[in-house]
This record gives C-alpha cells, sequence and structure tokens, in this order.
C-alpha cells in the first residue's frame, strides 16, 4: 500500500511521516508537492507537521488553498483516510474538513514535550489497532494547538464520538494539568462525521522507534495500513450513531 | 479605493495575548484598562471605481481568507482616495 505525504513549502516533519512509513512499516510512500493535482493513487494521505507558507496570517489558513488541497478534499469525501499531525491539522480546520479552530497556546509558549494521549475512538483508520482507552506518550512541538470550537458544537463533537484523543494525565484521567495549551474539553485530536479524516496536534510519526524516546506513535500507522489491508476500506461512517 | 479591515477575535473566544498586554498594561500602573483584545489590520488596495464594488471585494476576501469565520469577526472601512 502507499502513503502520499504533501509537501508544503515550509513543511518540516514530511520526511519524518515518510521515513515512518517507509522505514519503520516497510510500505510504500511518496512526497506530493502542494502544486500537484494528483494523489498519484495513494491509500492514505498524510498532511505532515510544520509551517507551510511560513504559517503567515492563520496556520493553515494559506496551505487549505493550495491546488493539491482540491484532491486531498475529493478523496476525503470519497471515503479515503487522511491524517493531518500538527500543522496538516491546523490546515484541515482552515479547510473545513474538519471543525473548529486553532488560538495560540494559553501558555504563550511553543509547548515542546512529551505527553499522554488517550484514544478514546477506535473506529477510525488510523486508531483501529489501538485498545480502546490506550494511553499514548507523544511528542507535542506547536505555538497554537489550543483547540476552540462553540460549546454547542463541542457537545455535538462529544455526542457523535468525533473526539479521538484527549490530553491526560499518566493515569488517563483528563484534568488541567495535564492539557498543555488550553483546549476545550482537553481535546488532542478528532475525526470528521464520516471518520476517516483524524487530526491531531501530537507528533506519532516522531514516537515510531526506541531510540527516539517513544514507539507509541507506530499504532496509528499500523492502523492504517490494517484499515487498508481489509481491501473494503471498512466503512466506520455507520458507526457513530450506533453505539 | 483603500478598505481598511479590521479583524478581531469573537467576544465569546478567550485572548491569550490580549490578557497578557491586559497583565503587562496593570503592570505598568494602567489600572484603568479593563480588557485589551487584540486583534488584524489589513490595508486593500482596491482597483475599483466605486466604493460598493470595492466593499464587495473587501468583503469576499475578509469572510474568505483575512479571518477565520470560527473565531473571528471582521469590520471594513472604505477610504475614498480618488486617484488623479
Amino acid at each position: 500500500m502507499k502513503f502520499a505525504v504533501v509537501v508544503f513549502p515550509g513543511s518540516n516533519c514530511d520526511h519524518d511521516a515518510h521515513y515512518a512509513a517507509e522505514q519503520v512499516l516497510g510500505q510504500q510512500a511518496e512526497y506530493i508537492w502542494h502544486k500537484e493535482t494528483s494523489l498519484k493513487g495513494a491509500d492514505v494521505v498524510i498532511l505532515p507537521g510544520g509551517f507551510a507558507h511560513g504559517d503567515y496570517l492563520r496556520t493553515g489558513a494559506i496551505a487549505r488553498f493550495s491546488p493539491v488541497m482540491e484532491e486531498v478534499r475529493r478523496f476525503a469525501s470519497a471515503g479515503g483516510p487522511v491524517l493531518g499531525i500538527c500543522n496538516g491539522f491546523q490546515v484541515l480546520l482552515e479547510a473545513g474538513l474538519l471543525p473548529g479552530a486553532m488560538l495560540r497556546n494559553r501558555s504563550l509558549k511553543y509547548q515542546c514535550e512529551h505527553v499522554i494521549v488517550k484514544v478514546e475512538q477506535t473506529d477510525t483508520p488510523f486508531t483501529n489497532a489501538c485498545r480502546p482507552g490506550q494511553l499514548l506518550r507523544i511528542p507535542i512541538a506547536h505555538g497554537e494547538g489550543n483547540y476552540y470550537a462553540e460549546p454547542d458544537m463541542v457537545a455535538q463533537l462529544e455526542r457523535r464520538r468525533q473526539i479521538v484523543f484527549r490530553y491526560t494525565s499518566a493515569e488517563g484521567t483528563a484534568t488541567d494539568a495535564s492539557n498543555p495549551n488550553g483546549s476545550v474539553a482537553n481535546i488532542a485530536g478528532l475525526c470528521n462525521e464520516q471518520r476517516n479524516v483524524v487530526g491531531l496536534m501530537p507528533h506519532p510519526e516522531r514516537a515510531c522507534e526506541l531510540a527516539l524516546g517513544s514507539a507509541d506513535g507506530l499504532i496509528m500507522f499500523e492502523s492504517a495500513v490494517r484499515f487498508v489491508a481489509d481491501g473494503a476500506r471498512r466503512d466506520y461512517s455507520g458507526t457513530a450513531a450506533a453505539r | 479605493m483603500r478598505a481598511r479591515v479590521f479583524v478581531t477575535l469573537k467576544p465569546s473566544v478567550f485572548d491569550p495575548q490580549g490578557k497578557t498586554v491586559t497583565d503587562a498594561l496593570h503592570t505598568l500602573g494602567y489600572a484603568a484598562v479593563r480588557d485589551v483584545r487584540q486583534g488584524k489590520y489589513f490595508e486593500l488596495d482596491i482597483d475599483a471605481r466605486r466604493a460598493d464594488d470595492a466593499r464587495a471585494l473587501a468583503e469576499e476576501a475578509a469572510h474568505k481568507l483575512l479571518s477565520n469565520p470560527v473565531i473571528e469577526s471582521y469590520r471594513i472601512e472604505i477610504v475614498d482616495e480618488v486617484v488623479a
């Protein structure tokens, strides 16, 4: 199977994602320059971390208009699995492929540390190999990861089980102290209603080998491989209401 | 024509930068400052003959790109600078 890693001018985690897919997992991976208009037959699309277009104006605000995004939108609406990591998550928010927006971290600091995130939902292409409630130790590195949505939207996200990851303590409790950026409801990552588009601020691609301090992120890539290998492209879109 | 676009966070959205500026002003002794909201200011030089046309274009730009409607709102002023 093939991973496409989109490269915007200013992306800087594209190589990490490519490495995780190709070197660690042994899958095919291809860079897709943001001006391209084809995803070249990829099975999974990754929007990597970095500072696309310098993060000018707002994070992800200009990247959303890159030509490749039309193709990403088409791929996503056809049920294709899309993962936005950090800046890639911000791009998905600006593009409207995921709901909500990012604010400056409440600390006003660029937060760069390992955090604990809890897997709240396992019926997504990027968490299906996880145990419900599994805790992952993954690094974050961002200045604007303070997730915001109106209270009604947050309630809807809860109801539709779209909150995929939450920042928690080592015991798995979502406390204020374990929230590194002020995100509403400790949200670290979420999915769309169809569950095939997932975005998160932590960097699973930087936690795929023990030499990097943690290999907890690998399970997200393994989930994607499993999702695609299942052939019929498991459709999770009907599961939200079912539970 | 020149359009001035002011983009500000919606009142319901917490503004960590504005809060920090408020705290700094208080530290400097400006106790009368109750709150600060930080925003963005854009000047658009627009090739348009009528103010309505300039405004329509600025509206579109503000909605589509300059602001994020999820967290921000905007206000537009048109300055009629007739080029001789």
